[in-house]
């Protein structure tokens, strides 16, 4: 229920960037979307089309890229991504890491013209 | 063209969730984010913290409801301070609100604020409001799938509550599969079997809480 809230932070993040460099138009909006967000992209699509229009945001394609979940492990010293079903090291099975990725989700990059 | 841009969607909730933090450090005072579904008992939880922790700590309450003051009403009467957040529609709270809230206390004579989340289990695990620790409650009336079917609030959790346990006699409910799938997707998280009509069966959760709560104001 909150997608519009996000929809709005992505036009947040996406218009002036386009706008500074000059662009006059966005043709793909490239997210990253961490396992643990919760945030779904194919609803953020929806929302996007009804508010970008007018701006230079207008029929911009939103396209995704999942972030795994990731961790440090401070029993073995594992760094890495694991499965989000199986929350702990893989290597050693500790349970006391850091989630040091997998629940941010931001916009990574614009293609304009 | 590409442009690099990386910026955070909602970063705005992440620093308003930052400075709350930081507020609530410099005043010692420890924000307890109690989440779970409509009618897991999420009032009654906390109106028990209170019954219990109110002659050892001075707690304030954040009532949020999508309408309405009945919750705020019956802490009021237990002569706790309390705020009654209307979100008006919006499924959960955010860092934002929380922020707002705080002035209309006096954190210098606070130590545990006790935030009631907005009945849901999706959305509120996913906003930070500045708390130091969630609580997650599911209700054996529920069903035992919940874990699995909403992951993220017992994923971000620090104490897992199966409420109403009395009830488990009268439901087909496998708490062995509940405490499963929380500890794989959660293994840190602790678990409390919990009743309004058996106040024996708070004592651990009760423990727990207060060494969380000392760790933060006295530490």
């Amino acid at each position: 229920m909150h997608e519009l809230a996000i929809t709005e932070g992505i036009m947040n993040a996406a218009v002036p960037a386009a706008e500074s460099a000059g662009a006059k138009k966005i043709l793909e909006i490239r997210l990253k979307i961490g396992e643990l967000s919760g945030v779904l992209p194919e609803y953020i699509q929806y929302y996007f089309n009804i508010i970008s229009k007018g701006t230079v945001a207008e029929g911009a394609k939103l396209v995704s890229q999942t972030i795994p979940v990731q961790i440090k492990c401070p029993d073995c010293g594992f760094e890495g991504p694991i499965n989000r079903k199986k929350i702990r090291c893989p290597d050693c099975g500790g349970t006391h890491f850091k989630i040091t990725a997998g629940r941010e989700y931001f916009v990574d990059s614009l293609e304009v013209e | 063209m590409e442009i690099k841009v990386v910026k955070q969607i909602l970063e705005w909730n992440e620093d308003v969730s930052r400075e709350v933090s930081e507020t609530l450090k410099d005043h010692k005072v420890i924000m307890i984010n109690v989440m779970g579904s409509p009618g897991a008992g999420r009032t009654s939880l906390i109106k028990r913290i209170i019954n219990r922790l109110s002659g050892e700590y001075r707690i304030a309450v954040i009532e949020g409801d999508i309408a309405g003051t009945i919750d705020a009403k019956a802490i009021d009467e237990m002569g706790i301070p309390v705020v009654q957040l209307q979100t008006d529609g919006a499924c959960h709270i955010e860092a934002m609100s929380v922020q707002n809230m705080l002035p209309m206390f006096d954190l210098d004579n606070i130590d545990v604020i006790l935030v009631e989340n907005i009945g849901n289990l999706v959305c509120p695990a996913e906003f930070n409001i500045g708390e130091d620790v969630r609580v997650s409650i599911l209700s054996i009336p529920e069903g035992d799938d919940k874990v699995e079917k909403y992951p993220l609030m017992f994923t971000l959790t620090d104490a897992i509550i199966l409420n109403k346990y009395d009830m488990l006699q009268y439901f087909d409910f496998d708490e062995m599969r509940v405490r499963r799938n929380a500890e794989d997707i959660n293994p840190d998280a602790e678990i409390f079997a919990m009743s309004a009509k058996d106040g024996n069966l708070e004592n651990d959760f009760i423990e727990w809480l207060k060494e969380r709560i000392n760790e933060k104001i006295r530490g």
